[in-house]
């Protein structure tokens, strides 16, 4: 196997990749005196085009991909990306525009932004949206930023916002920067809310509760009225996490649970792809109530054209420049009308299906916590496997060797050694089963065989790597002491 | 539409396995009056044809692109080298999620590697991360992190940093025992030193200093961090046109303790504003604050080298309220870009490139300024963008200019109410020799 090397490592004095025209205008010399010029760029590569080419091939080569097969990471939603909608993102009279054009010659773009907003409030049951935050953890602060400030308004921000013990960990993070003190309320047997205690827990100093519907277990809050209307009766708000949006397209709406704030996340739910890291894009949609203090600009319709309303003595100002990922939410807006009503809802139907057909075929050999209904996706945990020394991560390292992508494993933290499991509705029966007799094998070999568990990936570009020795002593760039 | 891969029979067979009847059985969690009861009011589902039809339709509405347009305050139309679009396209590198698994991951893992130490060479600086959302929102994350760092309550900011950069730090600080003030700028362009000076005390976390600023001009750094530093305060540099670090000595050596800016120029399109590339780097004792991602080497268990996410404890996901910030998805795949555009323009190309924009820009305003009726609002030197101020008002000119197909500079008015008449034009490296006397020559006509 050709092990890659770092590109600084093929760099030599001389080697050009790329060859910009000459200057056209009159050179001039001393244009920068007085002003600090450096020699070089000390370290920085000199490599040829196809170098760089093979490089990069090479290296994309090494990665996991949706492209390439199952993707099951719960609550990440890896849905296959449409190619087409990537071809509408490089139309050049998207891409070229300037965010600072004069409104009058983007129109087009502002028609993106202003349907969306009102699809994805068609979709929500919300009454108006932002499109601004850049993804889903910036959602979260929006959220809770609109409703600080309007219990500011009112006279007082309050302390407290409750969240589920089985909340993504952005949650605490984002109610955490806004200045709310985080409180846990304790899911049930069930793995959700209970509506007595949470009645007990609910009081004046709580701003919001944070939740997730459905859950990270994948368990729907049936009592999502009853506990919203007790978060309203102390005058608190409720803000939906909306990375489990997949399971209820044009099935319920959070708008219609009495939901007052939820952010989206378009590369889940809304099939842009997720570039190994972003970006991402996460809209924030609220009830009318809390639409006066939605990020500048909003975008308005006049008469004969869209305009940029910056006039907005209530709002909470910006959380990024121009009017967030445009061309993610542009590819978004292409999957909803490549959709439609009834494809939106197929989507959901065939996710709950795909995920519930993995939890039967695997409810025998892998322990499953929770045992209420799940919807899009299922949690089981390694307890079964653990009596032989085998743990989550063994089983996500083996199923590296089957060609697959192993589940999400860092929470929810209710469940000791998660594999959270979220198929999609894009897969084919056949790759949910080569997933099902994987698990099972590996279950298999867990009893037989367990060393081969410990010892896996087996058959990867690199084996399993040292994450501690990365952590103590850590290496974050490449670095040659002398330069020639 | 639809992107579903099972068929009625592999259906039929699933719902027997699961021992349900329907789909809709499967639903029977969610209660019947919270359902909704009708097809959502969205238009029906749309062919490949159509949607293309309909969204190069919608594409032709904005007729930007028929203009000469000289706009930039930090977003810049730069050269693209075609293995930008072309590597970056790869479905290896645009449908994986964050690389959680690092045996599977190592291609991404290894370019963040590589973008890391191409921020910390343009930026002088030990230590950067993986990416954040974009400049402003990195501007912002980094005064939280000089305040976490310092534990003092005043953080000083140019008024010259992106007005777009400072509502986001104002958005991001509210809520913080944290007060904000601005420094006003001099008849140069740059920082005004004794209203620095003034303003500096034993409560100042940080001061942020955008250069080249948004006027344009560049900032003395190394006399700013003189000032800052006696202050034990800390100094912010923020980089909103990056290519500017082709030729400009980097800012760690002018005293920076975290640079961080905007990465669009290198390698990605204009695109409305988004999605962009914010970078953040830093010295190395300060890497426990730092937000976002980062990427480290490691070997795995026969020794070869990998590369892992590491840091993690900084994280949302371990340290929950407590962590840097709650940043989880960044910008990855730009980050990407930036690294293929990095490595093809390389040492060679990356300062040409830099110094085609000072030259073209300042031919330029060199021409421009010899017209009668406009005048340089500073005097301080510039790397590809300038102020100039009129003697009739901009939006007559904007309109004239607009007549003959050009979009001049931005209005300042908006941002700078003291700056009546006054426009911030940019020039790169993409503007041919004709393209720039077509502006001087419509501009002279308009100044008539």
């Amino acid at each position: 196997m050709i092990r890659e090397p770092l590109i600084f490592e093929i760099s030599d004095e001389g080697k050009r990749a790329f060859f910009l025209p000459e200057l056209d205008v009159p050179s001039k010399k001393n244009i920068l005196n007085g002003v600090p010029i450096r020699e070089k760029i000390e370290g920085f590569p000199q490599v040829s085009e196809v170098e760089i080419v093979r490089h990069f091939t090479r290296l994309s080569q090494t990665n996991y991909c949706i492209d390439l097969g199952f993707y099951p990471l719960g609550s990440c939603t890896m849905k296959y990306n449409p190619k087409i909608n990537e071809k509408i993102a490089s139309i050049e009279g998207f891409i070229s525009s300037h965010p600072f054009a004069p409104q009058d010659l983007v129109q087009g773009n502002l028609e993106v932004l202003k349907t969306t907003e009102e699809f994805m409030a068609e979709i929500t049951g919300m009454e108006a949206f932002s499109l601004q935050p850049s993804a889903g953890a910036q959602g979260e602060s929006v959220g809770m930023m609109l409703i600080r400030a309007c219990l500011e308004e009112r006279g007082d921000p309050r302390k407290i916002v409750l969240m589920p013990d089985s909340a993504h960990g952005t949650n605490p993070s984002s109610a955490h920067i806004c200045g709310y003190r985080v409180q846990e309320i304790k899911s049930n047997e069930q793995g959700t809310v209970d509506v007595n205690d949470f009645a007990r827990t609910m009081t004046e100093d709580v701003a919001a509760l944070m939740i997730t519907n459905p859950n990270t277990l994948g368990v729907f809050e049936a009592d999502i009225k009853k506990i919203a209307e007790i978060v309203h009766s102390k005058g608190g708000f409720v803000y939906m996490d909306g990375a489990n949006m997949n399971a209820l397209l044009g099935i319920c709406r959070p708008g219609d649970m009495d939901v007052d704030v939820i952010h989206l996340n378009l590369h889940k739910t809304f099939s842009t792809p997720h570039g190994g890291g972003g970006p991402g894009s996460g809209p924030v949609g609220v009830k009318r109530e809390l639409e006066p203090y939605l990020p500048v600009p909003v975008i308005e319709k006049g008469e004969n054209q869209y305009y940029l309303n910056f006039d907005r003595p209530k709002t909470i100002g910006r959380v990024r420049s121009h009017y967030g990922n445009f061309l993610v939410v542009l590819k978004a807006l292409a999957y909803i009308l490549s959709l439609g009503p009834k494809g939106l809802r197929e989507v959901s139907e065939i996710a709950v299906l795909n995920s519930n057909y993995i939890r039967k075929n695997l409810v025998k050999e892998y322990h499953l916590e929770y045992k209420a209904p799940t919807l899009h996706e299922c949690v089981f945990s390694d307890k079964f496997q653990k009596k032989h020394g085998v743990g989550n991560i063994d089983i996500a390292k083996r199923l590296i060797d089957f060609g697959l992508h192993p589940p999400t494993m860092s929470f929810p933290l209710i469940v000791h050694g998660a594999l959270m499991i979220e198929p999609t509705e894009t897969e084919s029966k056949r790759d949910l089963d080569l997933f099902v007799d994987a698990m099972k094998q590996i279950s298999r070999e867990a009893k037989e065989n367990p060393e081969v568990l410990k010892s896996a990936p087996h058959s990867t570009y690199v084996r399993r790597l040292d994450e501690t020795a990365a952590a103590r002593n850590p290496i974050l760039r490449w670095n040659k002491e002398i330069e020639e | 539409m639809s992107y579903i891969s099972l068929s009625d029979r592999d259906i039929k067979e699933m719902l027997a396995k699961i021992g349900a009847s329907s789909l809709e059985e499967l639903l029977c969690s969610i209660p019947d009056d919270i359902r909704l009861k009708r097809d959502l009011k969205l238009p029906k589902a749309l062919t490949e044809p159509e949607m293309l039809y309909h969204f190069e339709e919608t594409a032709r509405r904005n007729k930007y692109a028929e203009y000469l347009s000289f706009l930039g305050a930090g977003a810049y139309r730069h050269v693209v080298p075609s293995i930008v679009d072309y590597l970056s396209s790869r479905g290896e590198f645009l449908s994986p999620y964050t690389p959680y698994q690092p045996e599977v991951s190592q291609g991404t893992l290894q370019v963040i590697f590589e973008f890391q130490t191409l921020i910390c060479q343009l930026t002088g600086m030990d230590t950067a991360n993986a990416s954040l959302y974009d400049g402003a929102s990195g501007a912002a994350e980094a005064v939280l992190m000089a305040y976490r760092l310092q534990g003092r309550r005043k953080i000083l900011v140019a008024n010259t940093l992106h007005p777009q950069y400072r509502m986001v730090i104002k958005t991001y600080t509210k809520n913080l025992d944290l007060t904000i003030g601005e420094i006003v700028y001099s008849e140069s362009g740059r920082v005004d030193f004794a209203d620095l000076n003034k303003k500096l005390d034993k409560d100042t976390a940080a001061v942020v200093i955008q250069s080249p600023n948004f006027m344009g001009v560049i900032e003395d750094l190394k006399k700013i961090s003189e000032s800052v530093h006696n202050h034990q305060a800390l100094f912010l540099v923020v980089v909103a046109e990056p290519v500017s670090l082709g030729i400009l000595e980097s800012p760690g050596k002018l005293g920076s303790d975290i640079v961080t800016g905007e990465g669009q120029s290198f390698g990605i399109p204009l695109s409305f504003g988004g999605p962009y590339l914010g970078f953040m780097a830093c010295a190395k004792e300060f890497i426990r604050q730092l937000p976002g991602r980062i990427v480290g080497q490691t070997k795995d268990v026969e020794g070869n080298r990998g590369f892992v996410l590491t840091f993690s404890t900084r994280e949302q996901h371990i340290r929950r309220e407590r962590a840097t910030s709650n940043i989880c998805t960044n910008q990855a795949w730009c980050a990407l870009r930036a690294t293929i555009f990095l490595e093809a323009l390389g040492k060679k190309g990356l300062k040409e490139l830099a110094w085609q924009n000072v030259q073209k820009a300042n031919y330029a305003f060199d021409e421009i300024i010899r017209l009668k009726g406009v005048v340089p609002k500073f005097d301080g030197k510039i790397f590809n963008e300038f102020v100039l101020e009129f003697e009739r008002p901009w939006p007559e000119i904007d309109k004239f200019l607009r007549n003959k197909g050009i979009i001049g500079g931005l209005s300042l008015e908006q941002f700078y109410p003291e700056l009546i008449n006054c426009a911030l034009f940019n020039v790169t490296e993409m503007f041919r020799k004709e393209e720039i006397d077509r502006l001087t020559e419509s501009l002279k006509e308009a100044l008539k």
